[in-house]
């Protein structure tokens, strides 16, 4: 076993056991602090992946914006949080028995495709991936439209989310 | 890099199973919202790794991920707001007493 799978076992690990805890946990700032974990195994992930630029991204949009706005939401709505009764569903039995359907069906699927072991393909000497995805995202050939509709929709986003939280007098 | 393709996707099969678990069992509507960011996650980890593993001098997989990063953020920052709405005037965030357009 070479380094790089001890290391991504030990994240899948990580990552698995922080899911885990955020789906059952009963204090929900519990919940979202296993959330950053969990993100933050998916961040080594990239990382493994030879993918800088996500690394970074996770970091900062998904455990510096995201989940401290999660935290944020359940210190605004304290009174709820104290924990009273149970946090899952009476039939939540049948939820964690799609959920197993759901995981072996996608594992059956994955296990009978052909080339699924295959090995990572070589980054070519010399390419910037950085620089090749700047360049993708703002050229008309490849993906400015999609990148454009993104910005878009943050605006909206942006706008929807004051107008529906602002208190009106 | 001698990890194979199957590793990651099984992976992220099982967290976004995890979430979908989240989703369906847990009364609190921000727990639901939780369990939709780690099926985001797993949806990601699956983009980056068919571009690492298929073609990386293509840059779609990372392009699509930056879409899903984006669609994230949108919907974090309005499922919350609509909560912290719905808190305020319902004093409540059970997804199920919020039940005033159910029939």
């Amino acid at each position: 076993m070479t380094p790089d799978q001890i290391i991504f076992i030990l994240t899948a690990a990580l990552i698995i056991s922080s899911a885990l805890m955020v789906v059952t946990t009963r204090n929900l700032i519990h919940a979202a602090l296993w959330l950053v974990a969990a993100l933050f195994g998916v961040a080594i992930l990239y990382a493994v992946l030879n993918a800088g630029f996500f690394v970074v991204v996770q970091v900062v949009v998904y455990i510096g914006a995201i989940a401290i706005l999660f935290i944020f939401a359940v210190m605004l709505t304290r009174r709820e949080m104290r924990d009273r009764g149970p946090q899952l569903r009476k039939n939540w039995w049948l939820a964690a028995l799609l959920g197993m359907l759901a995981f072996s069906g996608l594992a059956f699927l994955l296990i009978n495709q052909a080339d699924i072991n295959r090995s990572a393909a070589v980054i070519p000497a010399g390419l910037d991936t950085l620089g090749a995805l700047g360049a993708a995202l703002v050229s008309p050939d490849l993906y400015l439209l999609p990148f454009e509709v993104a910005s878009i929709l943050l605006l909206a986003a942006l706008i929807g989310a004051v107008y529906l939280a602002a208190t009106r007098k | 890099m001698s990890i194979p393709l199957s590793w990651f996707l099984i992976l992220s099969a099982a967290l976004f199973s995890i979430g979908f678990f989240g989703v369906l069992a847990r009364k609190n509507a921000i727990a639901i919202l939780l369990g939709i960011e780690l099926m985001l996650n797993a949806v990601n980890i699956n983009l980056v790794a068919f571009w690492r593993y298929l073609d990386p001098a293509k840059m779609a997989g990372q392009v699509f991920a930056i879409i899903v990063f984006a669609v994230a953020a949108a919907e974090v920052a309005v499922g919350l707001a609509l909560i912290v709405s719905v808190y305020r005037r319902r004093q409540t965030v059970v997804a199920d007493e919020v039940d005033l357009m159910k029939w």
